[in-house]
């Protein structure tokens, strides 16, 4: 009897170590938020909290798609310079139309640009997929590749000049272009809309979807998804579509923010990207991962880097911190990982007493 | 004759958080014999083997070597005491070659520094001819059927020169020719001094091999004595603790119209010759056709090529009397076929992911409306599963890594059925686990031939194939060499079916 209930109480002390571990990161945005709010001046301003949540937005997305990458079992490094290349080709879009020859141009209202340049996105991310499918190059030489290729295609598209003023055109119906960065739907800026959008799609793909079911068992072990009847290629197509997708959408929001479009845009973003999924808890071997986390990890990762900023901590500092805190993060997930194993055979091991 | 005691165990217990997995055992090896371990999975056997080989140490007790008390702390430390382990997951390195692998960690050098492959090569040639496997040294293990690996984990302690051996089963993945091979190898060790423990399932082996036994059941030895007067009931009795759990009893019932049909399939070798060599045959609802045969002899694979995995494989696949047009996996699976694989680990099951979501893998069309899942029609669905096929599980949310063989293995045959499949191939679906499970695995597969199920299962072990197939083919050199009804079949016929087409290598063994 009294065995039982010591047992038992080692059991709940050990569930509750679980739920702390497993919620670790959400405590650590917390205690870094009320870290900054009694050392930062001006942190809790309202001003600054948008500040913020428009930078976090930009790598939450992309983390977002980066997260559906990884569980796959699979990375996706060119994200940063599709943000680049998208960018550009929002601007060049909006400046000079399509030249169809003749001395006649095509030009584009913003909804058309848009869909345009998510074409882009989702036409790299479809090289990937097929690079690594069709071709069987490892996902990381393949984005590597596109990484670069993404990027040299961005700077040939201007000779390396910035795309200034992209103010729009009334007589085209572009210059309602500026409202991705600047707009508002109910006082809420755009980006944070487009967030909560695709943060909602992927997490309702990732939980009630075949499709995100398939994405973590292809992560998890390939060749047994694959005799269990899943698609493994069209799944991996999948996430690499979407991942080039998030990044077309943050190359349009910050082509729109800054009116204007430069070539080196996005520049190791995608390690940032990364960071933030692994921060959330993903785990780069493949299968484990959530996209609440992801956007946790983000948040987590902008809080720190503006705060720093704001305490006036030099930026060599702010990336040392950076990289600590995600070596912590992993270092915490592998006991959680290691805790959670023990009281599943702990569970299992009672049921065969 | 008698045999001195290499190593004891007295008074041995060990804890694991929240189990107790040895509990006051004690355990005498002895050298120039072979020490069978035998009880059911989860019994203990593997721990107490982990703690002699320094994987895990004792909680409580000790280990004596001459009477002198040791710690092995690793298994370097139990490995300079001369003790050598073949684990029953293999531990092998697929992408370095068979002679890498043999001396892997104790590579041997020029200096210290440069590895003498000549040499590896060489001693690797000779295991493998004293094993008489016809296998290169060059080869990589990852090319090696799973059997030929277990060979290489054989090799591999064989080649440490270890005075004490075990064997986790051996011969889970071996074939009878192979298994005889390893039995004469084994005999020679015993010879040499070299004291063995040998853990297996298979009953009737450890009677023939055994020289001393013990039984082990959830943590407490129950039986141990020289195998003088030791049978099967004895076994078994000391290991469920009551008499006799028989293999499935039979349930007559008609077979039904032809269900599944293969009309000349052939898969070739990477390297030229033929894995599957031009195999036809039918099966009818209701009827459990065993394929029996040597390993490497093309069954899994002709298994394989049903499924799909092999979309280069020509040849004609008939369900219900129409051929199947697509090549790939999934559209076969819709079709009606499922397979479970040999390979649980690696081909079964996601291990990372929960043991529901292993179990709908294949079947998430059927509570899915549009895009969007049903979840709770899908826990319905498992926690039915769950019961219908008694898979002992604290949670169905728990990784399918904590599970036992066993129950990872009716885990993956859950999996299957979700399909709703008409034909089941199932490929040695009892390796690896223990006797009691394996019952319930055979009186499932029974249960569903009686419902009108087609089930192909791949085994090599006679008595398994003898007593719960209604049909029996024999594979060899990835033909059919042998076809015999229930009344035709004998254990002689079969295994001489099961040589044909290896004559030529005999032949040269009797040259050399």
């Amino acid at each position: 009897m009294a065995d039982q209930s010591i047992a038992a109480k080692a059991r709940s002390s050990s569930d509750a170590l679980l739920i702390f571990l497993k919620a670790r990161t959400f405590i650590a945005l917390i205690l870094v938020f009320v870290f900054f709010a009694i050392n930062a001046p001006n942190f809790m301003s309202t001003a600054n909290m948008v500040i913020m949540s428009k930078h976090v937005a930009l790598n939450a997305i992309l983390a977002i798609g980066m997260t559906f990458v990884i569980v796959s079992g699979g990375i996706d490094l060119s994200v940063g310079s599709i943000v680049g290349l998208c960018g550009m080709v929002a601007g060049y879009l909006i400046l000079n139309g399509i030249d169809i020859g003749l001395g006649w141009s095509m030009q584009f209202n913003t909804l058309e640009i848009c869909l345009l340049v998510m074409l882009v996105g989702i036409g790299v991310g479809a090289v990937n997929g097929f690079l690594i499918t069709k071709l069987h190059v490892a996902p990381f030489i393949a984005t590597l590749g596109t990484l670069y290729v993404a990027r040299g295609a961005a700077m040939l598209s201007s000779d390396g000049r910035t795309f200034p003023n992209l103010h729009g055109n009334p007589e085209y119906g572009s210059d309602t272009f500026r409202w991705i960065g600047a707009g508002e739907v109910f006082g809420i800026p755009v980006s944070i809309c487009i967030l909560i959008t695709v943060g909602i799609l992927a997490a309702y793909i990732a939980a009630r979807t075949p499709l995100g079911r398939h994405i973590y068992a292809v992560g998890g072990n390939e060749r047994a998804a694959g005799l269990s009847g899943i698609k493994v290629n069209q799944t991996k197509y999948f996430v690499y579509l979407f991942s080039g997708f998030c990044a077309a959408l943050v190359g349009l929001i910050i082509a729109s923010q800054l009116v204007a479009a430069h070539p080196a845009t996005g520049d190791t973003f995608e390690l940032n990207a990364i960071a933030a999924a692994v921060l959330g808890g993903t785990s780069m071997s493949g299968g484990r991962g959530r996209i609440a986390g992801t956007i946790i990890g983000a948040c987590v990762i902008g809080v720190l880097s503006d705060g720093l900023v704001m305490m006036g901590v030099s930026s060599f500092w702010q990336t040392v911190i950076k990289g600590l805190v995600i070596i912590a993060a992993v270092v915490i997930d592998q006991a959680q990982q290691k805790l959670q194993a023990r009281v599943a055979l702990q569970a299992q091991a009672a049921l065969g007493k | 004759m008698e045999h001195p005691i290499g190593l004891s165990i007295r008074r041995g217990t060990k804890v694991y958080p929240g189990t107790v997995a040895l509990s006051n055992v004690d355990f005498d090896l002895r050298m120039g014999a072979v020490n069978v371990l035998v009880g059911e999975n989860g019994a203990g056997k593997s721990t107490m083997m982990k703690v002699i080989a320094g994987v895990e140490q004792l909680t409580d007790g000790k280990v004596l070597i001459d009477d002198e008390q040791v710690i092995f702390k690793t298994t370097e430390d139990a490995a300079k005491r001369g003790i050598g382990i073949v684990f029953q997951e293999l531990n092998l390195f697929p992408n370095m070659t068979v002679a890498e692998n043999i001396y892997i960690a104790r590579e041997k050098t020029r200096g210290g520094i440069d590895i003498d492959k000549t040499a590896q090569r060489e001693t690797a040639r000779a295991l493998m001819k004293r094993l008489e496997q016809d296998i290169d040294p060059e080869d990589l293990v990852g090319d090696l059927r799973v059997g030929q690996q277990q060979i290489v984990e054989i090799a591999k302690s064989l080649a440490q020169d270890a005075k004490i051996l075990i064997l986790d089963e051996p011969t889970s993945a071996l074939s009878a020719a192979e298994v005889e091979i390893l039995f004469r190898v084994i005999a020679d060790l015993k010879r040499n001094g070299v004291g063995i423990v040998y853990i297996s399932h298979r009953l009737e082996e450890l009677i023939q091999i055994g020289d001393y036994i013990t039984v082990l059941r959830d943590g407490v030895i129950t039986g141990a004595q020289s195998m003088d007067g030791v049978d099967v009931d004895w076994i078994v009795r000391n290991m469920i603790g009551e008499s006799g759990k028989d293999f499935a009893k039979e349930i007559e019932h008609p077979y039904g119209d032809e269900v599944f049909r293969a009309e000349h399939v052939s898969l070739g070798r990477v390297g030229g010759g033929m894995l599957v060599d031009d195999v036809s045959l039918s099966l009818r609802k209701g009827e459990i056709l065993g394929i029996y045969g040597l390993m490497g002899a093309g069954r899994s694979e002709f298994l394989e090529c049903a499924i799909g995995r092999h979309p280069h494989a020509s040849g004609q696949i008939f369900i219900d009397g129409t051929q199947l047009k697509t090549k790939t996996v999934s559209g076969r699976i819709k079709r009606g076929l499922a397979l479970i694989p040999e390979d649980r680990k690696n081909d079964g099951l996601v291990q990372i992911l929960s043991i529901r979501e292993n179990m709908t893998l294949s079947s998430l069309g059927q509570f899915t409306r549009g895009i969007q899942m049903n979840l709770k029609k899908e826990k319905r669905i498992v926690a039915d599963f769950v019961k219908r096929m008694t898979v002992k599980i604290a949670s169905p949310e728990h990784a399918v890594s904590s599970l036992s063989g066993g129950n990872q293995q009716k885990v993956v045959i859950s999996k299957a059925l979700m399909t709703d499949p008409k034909v089941l191939l199932m490929d040695e679906p009892s390796r690896g686990i223990d006797i009691g499970a394996k019952a319930e695995v055979f009186r499932v597969m029974r249960k569903l031939a009686a419902d009108g199920l087609g089930i192909i299962f791949v085994t090599s072990d006679l008595d398994e194939v003898m007593s719960l197939s209604d049909r029996i083919l024999v594979m060899s050199n990835g033909k059919i060499t042998g076809e015999f009804s229930r009344e035709t079949a004998t254990n002689t016929a079969l295994v001489e079916a099961s040589a044909i087409g290896h004559k030529t290598i005999s032949k040269n063994k009797e040259s050399a």
